[in-house]
């Protein structure tokens, strides 16, 4: 192999290998190795696919699909939606389809089912596809067309990579989290500070990171407009990857060292070259909270203490795996949550419900006053299961603190689930520190 | 192709998500057109009213990362069912972006400064804008107010996504 001057980064590299045309010099046509589809975005595609005679899949075998937006379907046009994808999923022989007591959201059931492997390619009809870039894969949310296109022919094209290189240096103070990190990150770039970039996150504190926090990481990097997010992938990837790749499972590994050197080379090279980079001393981190209506306005919790709420919501692809059940649960026991707050938790998979089940987590949260539903996006988006009010305020795990997002008027302050615990015990917005 | 241009809708703001463009309760409508009555309902902008001032409307002029958030196609879809085929602005969000061309859309970025200029000129006025796609060039007219030409290039790919009319077509005879 000849010797390149500059080293590559994990994204260049993906790009490379599964190049299959640049039809013109700024669109990169890529090979992908996973589709992943669910029921608000498909039926589109899917019915549009049908009205042009092109009603096929490249892969049955590498596309996964799931409802998990609205379920159990709450009229009939969210019943029709389901219909649509599962009729579809039957007739092309799509056997990795979760349907209800099976599903849970896309992006925490996906990883949890080993589907996502470093050095992959992903799309998904999804802008927080990019969370499955944790496993040190090219992850990212695309519209219908590209989802279409995605399905019939396993390609989809993207502009030639830049990364941003993100140093998350020091170490986290007890009780601060992966997503006051994440936070934090946004604040500091804003919400386009990453647009048309793969955000890689780099340094001691995401090394420390298990898989659930380098997800939620990962997963909120669209909201300062990264493409995909990355981790390097290392001894906790293949860890978790093990029951999926190892002898056990398919077989690909003997040893976990010698998944490791497999999947040491995606990582960036030392000399590779980045568009841009960010040093964030996670050391001084406090927990923190959104205010306002866009994901980069941010405060140390401090400073919003005493802000009353009145709903509280735990669960998503952001902050609703086993991790932060325990997380929160750990700040909810012996509690009780405030007269005046509806407390609603949404394990994120039926993996994570069962765990919490068995961990007696999901008791804690219902002798706190928890509300506890089906594994779903539900109120995360405002579409079922939680909807604000009017004027009615929600501190939640979930990503977007966007006008409307979880009902018309409602004010929604994205925060950890530790500090969401402590906010419904409170009724007023603080960190579990706080709490008597 | 789609035709370009025609009265402008002035969006002043910055960040404008696709939440606000077309909300999340309405994405289980399957057609396309029966987006049409609900969107920008949920833009926050003072003295803004999607029921009023969509109405002839046929470009938007707007400000930087438009378009931000969620991926849902849904967006470009509930702009082009009010005859909303044109954005321009400072920057968009990437998946946006690529929605708009998908679909044959034009989602054209010009310079912060000429954005800057074009409001102060033209916000608040009857204003037209005719799109040369050869010449590349914008023109904004208005009533007693001197035309301003803007110039834009898009890429070859984009291109071809307009003048073909999608993405769809292009990928299926090729791969
Ligand atoms: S949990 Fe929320 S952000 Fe995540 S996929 Fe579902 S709707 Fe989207």
């Amino acid at each position: 192999m000849e010797k390149k001057a500059a080293g590559k980064s994990l994204a260049e590299k993906i790009f490379e290998t599964h190049l299959v045309d640049k039809p013109f010099g700024e669109a990169w046509v890529l090979r992908l190795d996973a589709v992943f589809c669910h029921e608000i975005t498909t039926p589109v595609a899917i019915n549009d696919l049908v009205s042009k005679g092109m009603d096929r899949v490249f892969d049955p075998a590498k596309i996964k699909a799931v409802i998990d937006h609205v379920t159990p379907a709450k009229d009939s046009k969210t019943a029709l939606q389901g219909k649509i994808l599962r009729d579809w999923a039957r007739r092309h022989g799509i056997k990795d389809f979760f349907d209800i007591g099976r599903n849970g959201v896309c992006h925490a059931l996906f990883p949890e089912k080993g589907f996502v492997r470093p050095g992959y390619t992903v799309i998904m009809g999804d802008s927080h596809t990019c969370t499955h870039g944790a496993f040190g894969a090219f992850a990212a949310g695309v519209g219908t067309t590209d989802l279409e296109v995605g399905i019939l022919k396993g390609v989809c094209a993207f502009k030639p990579p830049r990364t941003m290189r993100i140093n998350l240096e020091g170490s986290l103070k007890p009780g601060v989290t992966a997503k006051d990190v994440i936070l934090a990150l946004i604040a500091q770039i804003g919400v386009s500070g990453a647009t048309d970039k793969v955000m890689e996150f780099r340094g001691p504190v995401v090394d420390s990171l298990s898989m659930e926090g380098r997800m939620t990481l990962c997963n909120m990097a669209i909201e300062a407009g990264g493409t995909s997010g990355v981790c390097m992938p290392d001894m906790t990837t293949v860890n978790y990857l093990w029951p999926f790749v190892g002898p056990d499972g398919e077989g690909q590994f003997k040893t976990k060292e010698e998944a490791l050197a497999a999947y040491k080379v995606w990582w960036s090279d030392e000399d590779a070259s980045y568009d841009s980079v960010v040093n964030l001393d996670c050391s001084a981190l406090e927990p923190v909270a959104t205010v306002g209506y866009k994901p980069d306005q941010v405060r140390a919790i401090s400073e919003l203490e005493g802000t009353k709420v009145d709903q509280v919501y735990i669960g998503s692809c952001t902050n609703g795996r086993i991790e932060d059940l325990r997380e929160a649960a750990a700040v909810l026991k012996g509690r009780r949550i405030a007269d005046s707050v509806r407390g609603i938790l949404s394990p994120a998979t039926p993996d994570v419900y069962a765990q919490a089940l068995k961990e007696g987590l999901i008791q804690i949260f219902m002798d706190a006053g928890f509300c506890i539903t089906n594994p779903t996006c539900g109120a995360c988006l405002g579409m079922s299961n939680g909807v604000l009010a009017e004027g009615e305020v929600c501190a939640s795990t979930t990503n977007r603190n966007f006008y409307g997002r979880m009902g018309k008027g409602g004010m929604v302050h994205l925060m950890s689930p530790a500090s969401a615990a402590a906010t419904a015990v409170a009724g007023y917005i603080t960190s579990a520190d706080k709490l008597k | 192709m789609k035709q370009f241009g025609g009265k402008l809708l002035f969006l002043d703001r910055s960040d404008i998500n696709t939440d606000e463009i077309i909300p999340a309760k309405y994405l289980t409508e399957i057609s396309k057109e029966a987006l049409k009555p609900f969107c920008l309902e949920d833009l926050k902008l003072p003295d803004f009213d999607s029921r009023r001032d969509l109405a002839g409307k046929s470009a938007i002029l707007t400000r930087g990362n438009f378009g931000c958030g969620s991926s849902r196609e849904h967006a470009p879809w509930a702009l082009e069912v009010n005859g909303i085929n044109i954005v321009v602005a400072e920057s968009f969000a990437r998946i946006f972006r690529q929605n708009m061309y998908n679909c044959g859309m034009l989602a054209i970025e010009l310079p912060a400064a000429q954005i800057d200029e074009l409001f102060l000129a033209f916000k608040g006025l009857d204003t037209d804008l005719a799109v040369d796609l050869n010449a590349g060039t914008l023109k904004f007219t208005a009533p007693g107010k001197a035309a301003y030409t803007a110039q834009f290039k898009l890429t070859e790919f984009e291109s071809a996504l307009v003048k073909s009319g999608g993405w769809v077509q292009f990928a299926a005879e090729r791969y």
